[in-house]
């Protein structure tokens, strides 16, 4: 057992239990799983990502590259970071990337392999034809977690929130910039990633006003906690900052147990980024293996987690803050055996451990590490060289100085500046809203720390014309200055030195991609996947450049830092996806009739704008093909009945609807007369088809457009764009009436008798002619009916109010009993349409159709001066050239379907053959014709009627005689009987 | 995600909107009189100019409104464009 007798922020009266691999342990109530499992003497927490090798916990924060876990309960999640996660009783976590086990591991044969395996690897082995071979390998070696097998239970919710100033960081900086914000009076939002806030505060020295931090920590929390204007969250990391100043913040388990994660968009008017610093490595031989940590971390573990990281610790850094972590785990009473400073001359600092007997030595370097599974020797040798010397230890503590955390800044496309005298990436120009604040900013000593905490909350609410408050920073008692000579890398010695546990890239990997003439820092990243691991090269970055700058005799600042995109730490597909799962991703649109459709045994299927419709109606023992067949004759011979509800449908209000018609129509509309409507083809303004539908006048200037189901958005679009940006003289008003009108469709040679039957004031005698438009009540409702046909039939549109559409609908199909009234699915209707052979401008076109290709030259007026679309048109028609024309299709199989989307070849060729012709857009079997028909884009198809065309589908190649595209009644009588 | 200046609504998240591309180019007023080359270059040839950019937005989530701003396409600062609202 590791734990301390006393001290720490655990719970001592709380032991909960937890399971790690299977093996039961027992931690406290305030521990994390790391400082839990450190406590429990649980040295090797998984094994690396390449080599396979042993590893432990490095940090003890987000910035944690090693100790990743897969957690199976309470709730199973890959990649959780075991520095950041607290203990609860009962949690269950395995190691990762291990097998069979961590201890004894198969994948470690990879280290003996490592020659084999440099940098770049993959891409000189794994060639891409040969890929999918070695995938299924390679997944299983390589990988940090596992997917989750089953679905996720949990529950996860989004809140939008609008803030003033957005503080990210409750250290020293962050709690002084947010009272600074707060006591102004702006809304002011304080983000911290840690259960409790004061960042580094609660490991450090510093006394604050005389008392201990935690002191200050508690006086700053309930002032804020006391306002109204100051929102805290603990446990919520900002992910990324994006335009416009959005945050996108995580809260883990907040306090509500039904939410497991929430996602936060946080529009703020201020950003203060207090984001701190992290330590990183420093970069020898086995500088990897499980005792190696983080001195700040070791100071962490024996403070706040009362866990002695190691019994005998050895320090070695490169700058002045590793002493203030010896003589603190030499007063918690761990043996500290020396302290190692690559630096000829150290400081104040140096009294720290010359007071408590430590010794230290200058200029001096751990050139190597004993010990596979656990540090046993440090061996220690002057820089200058000479022999190794090992010194006895199971605890190395490193600090090679440390990072300020500018991802988020960087975020924002700005750049990092490269600080000799930290030798760290700092911030440089500050965008116009976001400021950061202390060791984020390369400020390290407490007291500057706090004051440039107040500073930064002070300007962000100045800037946002606020009065700045005052403020008095409180008096600082802090350990000795931080001084710093790099130390990138230690030469000499053998084994692997890492600059990046992750992705396991070592020094050897960076040499080698330098070699290989690998120049730019970002090319050098990729190459050797330095950085790319999901710690975002937190910890190694700098280590990566130093090395890269050593290799080239540059400088780290002129070697220059890679960019940092979101997220700044994994996040989980829940709570991106939030509420928006299963059904509620698209949630599906119904009309007044789907209810009906279900319990009368609709097959439902997709349509277009979200709307689920029925696809046909089987009857018991029916196929598709029966149901479809039968419902077509119904039509055809009989009378049938659909829901249109979901055609899109617009109201036009104003004098100037016929000019509107005029511009977005390719047609005459002036002279249609009140009660009449008319069929009309929308071109894009490349001349290419929008959409068609049927516009009805209802009063002088009243107008009742219809149009695709699919098409409905795009059309309205369509309409509100010209209306508003190029003709914004028009006065018309374009109305969604979509949602208000349902559409009931009777349609076939009885559908006279149907209407008759159920009852209506509407004369239905042949005054009432195809393409008139009538008022009156139907069934006893109030209702508009139009004689259009989509089917090619005798058609009644019966529109009503929506509330009404049911009662409707079920007397329709009573009153039609008698003539057996069947109601179609949107399959049959499609059989309908392609026999004859109406085109539909989102099947038959495929963006490049213009009206002519599609046969439609006849609505086409191109004596009207303007309209949208001609121009292009006039250009396409003039610049001629081979373009696919719609064309029916007779395929020789009288038994065989073609596909849709089979491609069309000239008679002759093989399938093989590079000489497209064109491909199936719609094809059926026509129930009327009892014979398959198809619709197709074919080259020249206009002057192909007649030709020879083979159909070559995925099942089969078939023969097919080219026809003009309608198949039944082409004078169209029998829709205007 | 951008915060774009509604004139009637204020500033709104970015997908409450459609962007309808440079508001700079105009559609030539005869169409039938201008040559080809005048034609598809109103058609197919944005300037997509680096820094201060006029811009469509329609507000379809929103009041359904299409106006105008001023976007610099490096910084997305934007200034709204009064005046051009109606």
């Amino acid at each position: 057992m590791r734990r301390l007798a006393s001290g720490g922020d655990i719970d001592r009266n709380r032991p909960l239990t937890f399971r790690f691999d299977g093996r039961r342990y027992q931690g406290y109530a305030g521990d994390t799983l790391a400082s839990a499992l450190l406590a429990a003497g649980v040295d090797v927490i998984g094994r690396s990502f390449k080599y396979h090798r042993p590893r432990g916990i490095l940090s003890a924060g987000v910035e944690e590259t090693n100790a990743i876990v897969q957690v199976t309960a309470p709730f199973e999640e890959p990649n959780v970071r075991a520095t950041m996660l607290p203990l609860v009783d009962g949690l269950d976590a395995r190691s990762v990337n291990c097998w069979p086990g961590r201890r004894f591991d198969v994948g470690a044969l990879n280290g003996l392999l490592a020659p084999l395996i440099p940098a770049g690897f993959y891409y000189k082995t794994f060639l891409w034809r040969r890929w999918d071979f070695y995938a299924r390998y390679i997944r299983r070696m390589a990988g940090l977690g596992k997917t989750p097998a089953v679905a996720e239970p949990g529950r996860y919710e989004r809140v939008h929130h609008h803030v003033d100033v957005l503080i990210i960081g409750a250290g020293a900086a962050g709690l002084a910039a947010a009272l600074a914000a707060a006591r102004s009076g702006a809304r002011t939002m304080l983000l911290d990633d840690g259960v409790a806030p004061g960042g580094q505060l609660l490991s450090g020295g510093a006394q604050i006003d005389g008392a201990g931090a935690a002191n200050w920590i508690g006086a700053v929390t309930a002032e804020l906690d006391g306002l109204d204007n100051a929102t805290r969250l603990a446990r919520t990391v900002a992910t990324g900052v994006y335009d416009h100043n959005l945050v996108i913040a995580v809260e883990e388990a907040p306090e509500q147990s039904w939410v497991r994660e929430r996602l936060w968009h946080i529009r703020a008017a201020r950003v203060v980024l207090a984001s701190g610093a992290v330590e990183r490595p420093l970069v020898f031989p086995d500088n990897d293996r499980p005792g190696v940590m983080l001195a700040g971390a070791a100071t962490a573990y024996v403070k706040r987690f009362a866990v002695a990281p190691g019994w005998r610790a050895v320090y070695f850094t490169n700058n002045a803050s590793a002493y203030a972590g010896a003589a603190a785990l030499h007063d918690a009473g761990i043996e500290v055996a020396a302290v190692i400073d690559s630096r000829a001359d150290p400081g104040a600092e140096i009294e720290l451990a010359c007071s408590r007997g430590i010794e230290v030595r200058t200029a001096h370097a751990v050139v190597g590490v004993d010990g596979r599974s656990r540090v046993r020797r440090a061996m220690v040798a002057p820089l200058r060289g000479g022999r190794p010397a090992p010194v006895d230890a199971d605890l190395l503590g490193v600090s090679g100085g440390f990072n300020p955390l500018v991802h988020l800044y960087s975020h924002t496309g700005a750049r990092p500046v490269y600080d000799d005298r930290l030798a760290a990436f700092v911030p440089g120009d500050m965008p116009p809203t976001l400021d950061v604040a202390g060791a984020a900013r390369g400020i390290f000593d407490t007291a500057g720390v706090i004051k440039d905490g107040f500073r930064a909350g002070a300007d962000a609410v100045h800037s946002l014309g606020l009065e700045r408050p005052e403020i008095d920073a409180p008096p600082v008692d802090d350990g000795p200055s931080f001084a710093i000579e790099p130390l990138w890398t230690v030469k000499g010695g053998r084994g692997k030195a890492f600059v990046d546990y992750q992705n396991d890239v070592t020094l050897d990997d960076i040499a080698l991609a330098h070699r290989e003439n690998f120049r730019s820092i970002e090319h050098i990243k990729r190459y050797t996947t330095a950085g790319m691991a999901t710690d975002q090269g937190k910890t190694g970055n700098p280590n990566v450049i130093g090395a890269v700058a050593e290799l080239a005799g540059a400088t780290a600042g002129e070697t220059g830092t890679t960019t940092f995109r979101p997220p700044y730490r994994p996040v989980s597909f829940g709570v991106i996806g939030g509420m928006e799962r299963g059904q509620l991703i698209i949630p599906a649109r119904t009309t007044p009739i789907t209810a009906w459709n279900k319990a009368h045994g609709a097959a439902m299927n997709e349509a277009g704008a979200n709307f689920r419709r029925p696809f046909y109606y089987p009857r018991p023992g029916e196929s598709m093909a029966d149901a479809v067949r039968r419902e077509a004759l119904a039509v055809r011979n009989g009378v049938g009945i659909y829901d249109g509800t979901p055609l899109g449908k617009f109201e036009l209000h104003g004098r100037d609807v016929p000019v509107l018609l005029e511009l977005v129509y390719t047609n005459r509309w002036h002279d249609l007369a009140v009660g009449r409507g008319r069929y009309g083809l929308m071109l894009r303004e490349d001349g290419r088809l929008l959409d068609d539908g049927v516009t009805f006048r209802l009063d002088d200037d009243r107008y009742l457009m219809s149009c695709g189901t699919g098409a409905a958005f795009t059309v309205l679009t369509h309409l509100e764009r010209a209306l508003q940006t190029e003709w914004r003289h028009l006065k018309v008003f374009v109305i969604n009436v979509s949602a208000q009108w349902a559409n009931l469709c009777v349609c076939g040679p009885r559908a006279r008798e149907v209407l008759a039957a159920v009852g209506t004031d509407i004369d239905l005698s042949p005054t009432f002619r195809f393409m008139d438009f009538r008022r009156g009540r139907v069934a006893g409702v109030e209702a508009r009916v139009a004689r259009v046909s989509y089917t090619g039939e005798l058609s009644f549109e019966v529109n009503v109010r929506r509330r009404h559409a049911r009662e409707v609908w079920e007397a329709l199909m009573a009153a039609g009993a008698a003539w057996d009234i069947t109601p179609i699915g949107s399959e049959t209707s499609g059989v309908l349409r392609i026999e004859k052979g109406f085109v539909a401008p989102g099947i038959e076109g495929d963006n490049i159709t213009n009206a002519d290709d599609a046969g439609m030259s006849w609505i086409v007026d191109m004596s009207k001066k303007d309209f949208i679309g001609r121009r292009s048109l006039e250009r396409d028609r003039k610049l001629g050239g081979e373009r696919q024309h719609v064309v029916g299709l007779l395929p020789d199989d009288p038994a065989f379907v073609v596909a849709e989307g089979s491609a069309l070849l000239q008679s002759g060729d093989h399938a093989d053959t590079p000489n497209f012709q064109g491909h199936v857009t719609a094809s059926c079997f026509s129930p009327t014709l009892d014979r398959p028909i198809a619709l197709a884009l074919l080259k020249n198809g206009h002057h192909r009627h007649g030709e020879r065309v083979v159909v070559s589908g995925l099942q089969r190649t078939v023969g097919a005689e080219v026809t003009r595209p309608v198949f039944y009644d082409p004078t169209g009588a029998r829709m205007r009987a | 995600m951008l915060l774009i200046p509604c004139p009637w609504c204020g500033a709104c998240n970015e997908n409450e909107f459609i962007c309808g591309g440079e508001s700079d180019r105009k559609r030539p007023t005869d169409p039938a009189a201008v040559d080809d080359k005048t034609w598809t270059d109103y058609l197919y040839n944005s300037t997509n100019h680096k820094g201060m950019t006029g811009e469509w937005w329609w507000h379809v989530h929103g009041c359904g409104k299409w106006f105008t701003i001023r976007r610099d396409t490096v910084t997305h600062c934007i200034e709204s464009a009064p005046g051009d609202q109606t």
